[in-house]
């Protein structure tokens, strides 16, 4: 007996021994994503992109030869467990690169830990200030915020508003967007006379719509996620203050539509053209692109492609044609990404450089409307 | 400020106070017998509204919102039976601490089966653009049927609670239980049914609010805050003092949004609520003798 569990020891020593060879055959892909808690809207596609975009190239037979393996940790958008994965996937896993993030929050956080560990990161969140300064190691994919607010404003001096509202809901995410909107107001001609804030968790926004309806708004924009964007646009409509709504880029989800039912019609917001593709027109570059990862999504997961997946398809793509263009030394995928220029993804055309970790341009950002419980482009409505 | 803008708050604080209004009616049932709060209040109304929208998939809305408040009922029963009933001593803490764990389970639980999808009832009649006018001001006919309902179930409570047997008996068991139980009253049973209106108020509750606020699997919460707050306000255990509790922070808090910013809503009804508690520990319309009866 005693025999035997020395031989059984002995064994499974070996295999430990044995394993980092078949190991390093593969490549380690790390993930942090919020595939649950309060940002799952964003987490959970982006999770199920990388798992499907994962399975596609490995079973084309790998990167160079070699298969991906994906380690994705759900960090429920907790910025300190987002800490902790980061450090595990850079000192104990290894992994070539980490995509993710999902939040904002979390990225700001993990974005010196990355720099620290020579590891590339390609977040899939918004805010602008994770490639600004620039950080030599961190790169992401979602156009950045300041552009809303400039195609929001540039849209209302095309229809000749002047005195608009701004409300927020009390999240990080409404306070950016706020002070976003109130920095850049002043550029393009147009008065912010009315800024509130409400409560994230609010059930009825019919005491803050009269007060917009008092001040005598001429188009209103709101800043939050669900339930207070659907909220907002139903306590409108019913007071009869009908004037444009605008939303943020974080109204991109047709879920939201159907939740704000026939009070959606005619919003006015920013966002990608993954949303739009079917109607894009056939010669439009990310045509193809956005089509292929729109079925192949669909096909699989049998929900509706967001473009938040999107975010992180083109994170994993960008990874993917750099190390296919330098090998597999960190480093030169690095620079490779960094000098990468006219990549065609979901979000639009990236064109990096050492001073643009970001790559995108403010075209990226379409202004689409809900018209008959459907995102169509704005100017062709 | 023109009439029209004044009668559009006051149809807001409308809005706000029924709503607050009918979950607040569910606390007062079991605080009636048992002289706890019930923490999971909320979950009750949650529990009720994610019902009756999966089974609207299946038939049509009245159906769905008569069977999810059954069901809703039956959680409730469950729950008395397993977690209160067979408790030796039970004093108001430990109740209301098991309330509390409850509510957390309950919620746990709502998240596995519904996930975070925000969804919600279709609008009983019109739909989310319908508005309703009056005086100049523009209301949702959903709030006349919050409005409606809530009428309907403070007035069935009060017939209930005068003129039935087991109304009667929950009554007595409020005042004594000991007498209650010398009289051959079945406490226990009495306990077991205020759970069972309470979930059934809840429940109907969070069919109705559900196309205003929508619903979500954490929607319990900030829900049962405010009712709870409004319940205080009004005097614990009467549901005619809720409902005028439940207007008067609602008027109070869609006025303070036309004086001050909106961010402060609800730091005005907490501040109301202290200053209440401060002057008239009874709420406003409850007598500070009948609360030293209870053992809170």
């Amino acid at each position: 007996m005693r025999f035997f569990k020395g031989f059984l020891l002995s064994v499974l020593m070996m295999a430990f021994m044995v394993f980092p060879v078949y190991a390093a055959e593969t490549i380690k892909i790390g993930a942090i994503l919020a595939v649950t808690g309060p940002a799952s809207f964003l987490g959970a596609p982006e999770a199920n992109t990388l798992k499907m975009l994962a399975d596609e190239i490995n079973s084309k037979g790998g990167i160079k030869g070699r298969k991906i393996e994906l380690i994705i940790k759900d960090s429920g958008a907790n910025p300190e467990k987002a800490i902790s994965f980061a450090k595990q996937l850079i000192e104990e896993e290894r992994v070539f690169a980490i995509i993710g993030p999902s939040t904002s929050g979390e990225t700001l956080k993990i974005k010196n830990i990355c720099e620290k560990g020579k590891t590339i990161c390609i977040s899939c969140a918004a805010a602008e200030k994770i490639v600004n300064p620039v950080a030599k190691y961190v790169f992401k994919t979602p156009q950045k915020d300041s552009f809303a607010a400039r195609k929001i404003f540039m849209q209302m001096q095309k229809m000749g508003i002047k005195k608009i509202g701004v409300v927020v809901g009390n999240t990080g995410f409404g306070k950016a967007g706020k002070a976003q909107l109130e920095k850049l107001a002043p550029e393009y001609g147009i008065d912010i006379i009315i800024s509130e804030v409400y409560d994230k968790k609010a059930t009825d926004l019919t005491a803050l719509v009269t007060k917009l309806k008092a001040k005598g708004v001429e188009a209103v924009v709101n800043w939050s996620i669900v339930p207070a964007q659907a909220i907002i646009a139903k306590n409108m409509r019913q007071i009869g203050l009908n004037v444009p709504l605008f939303q943020s880029h974080g109204f991109g989800n047709i879920k939201y539509v159907k939740a704000a039912g026939a009070a959606a019609e005619g919003i006015i917001f920013p966002a990608g053209r993954l949303l739009v593709a079917d109607v894009l027109p056939d010669d439009h570059p990310q045509k193809p692109v956005l089509m292929k990862y729109k079925r192949d999504y669909e096909s699989r997961f049998k929900e509706e492609a967001s473009t938040f997946g999107g975010h992180a398809y083109d994170a994993f793509m960008i990874l993917v044609t750099a190390i296919e263009k330098a090998g597999f030394d960190k480093e030169k995928v690095r620079d490779a990404i960094e000098n990468l220029k006219g990549f065609v993804g979901t979000g639009g055309i990236f064109n990096f450089s050492p001073t643009d970790h970001n790559g995108l341009d403010i075209d990226s950002f379409e202004m689409l409307t809900v018209k008959n419980g459907r995102f169509v482009l704005l100017e062709q409505k | 400020m023109s009439t029209e803008l004044f009668f559009q708050y006051i149809a807001a604080g409308l809005t706000y106070g029924f709503i607050y209004a009918i979950v607040a009616i569910g606390f007062n049932i079991i605080y009636n017998t048992t002289g706890i709060i019930n923490f999971a209040q909320g979950e009750f109304v949650m529990l009720g509204s994610m019902t009756a929208i999966t089974l609207n998939a299946f038939m049509p809305l009245p159906l769905a919102i008569l069977l999810s408040v059954l069901i809703t009922m039956i959680v409730g029963a469950i729950m008395e039976m397993l977690f209160f009933r067979w408790l030796e001593s039970p004093t108001v803490l430990r109740m209301i601490i098991i309330t509390i764990g409850l509510s957390i389970i309950i919620r746990e639980i709502a998240l596995a089966i519904w996930g975070e999808n925000v969804r919600a009832l279709p609008y009983f009649t019109g739909n989310e653009v319908t508005s309703v006018s009056i005086f100049g001001a523009h209301i949702s006919p959903q709030v006349l049927w919050v409005i409606g309902i809530c009428s309907i179930v403070v007035v069935a409570l009060q017939m209930f609670f005068k003129f039935t047997r087991y109304g009667r008996q929950m009554r007595a068991c409020a005042a004594n239980r000991e007498a209650a139980r010398l009289c051959g009253i079945n406490a226990k049973n009495m306990v077991t049914l205020s759970f069972v209106l309470s979930a059934g108020i809840g429940a109907l509750a969070g069919c109705v609010v559900s196309p205003i606020t929508y619903s979500q699997y954490n929607m319990g919460v900030p829900l049962a805050i405010k009712g709870f707050t409004v319940a205080i306000l009004g005097g614990l255990g009467n549901s005619m003092a809720a409902v005028a509790g439940g207007l008067v922070l609602g008027i109070l808090e869609s006025f303070s949004v036309w004086i001050m910013p909106s961010a402060y809503k609800d730091a005005i009804s907490i501040a109301i609520l202290l200053l209440i508690l401060f002057f008239r520990p009874g709420g406003l319309f409850g007598r500070k003798e009948e609360l030293a009866l209870k053992e809170f």
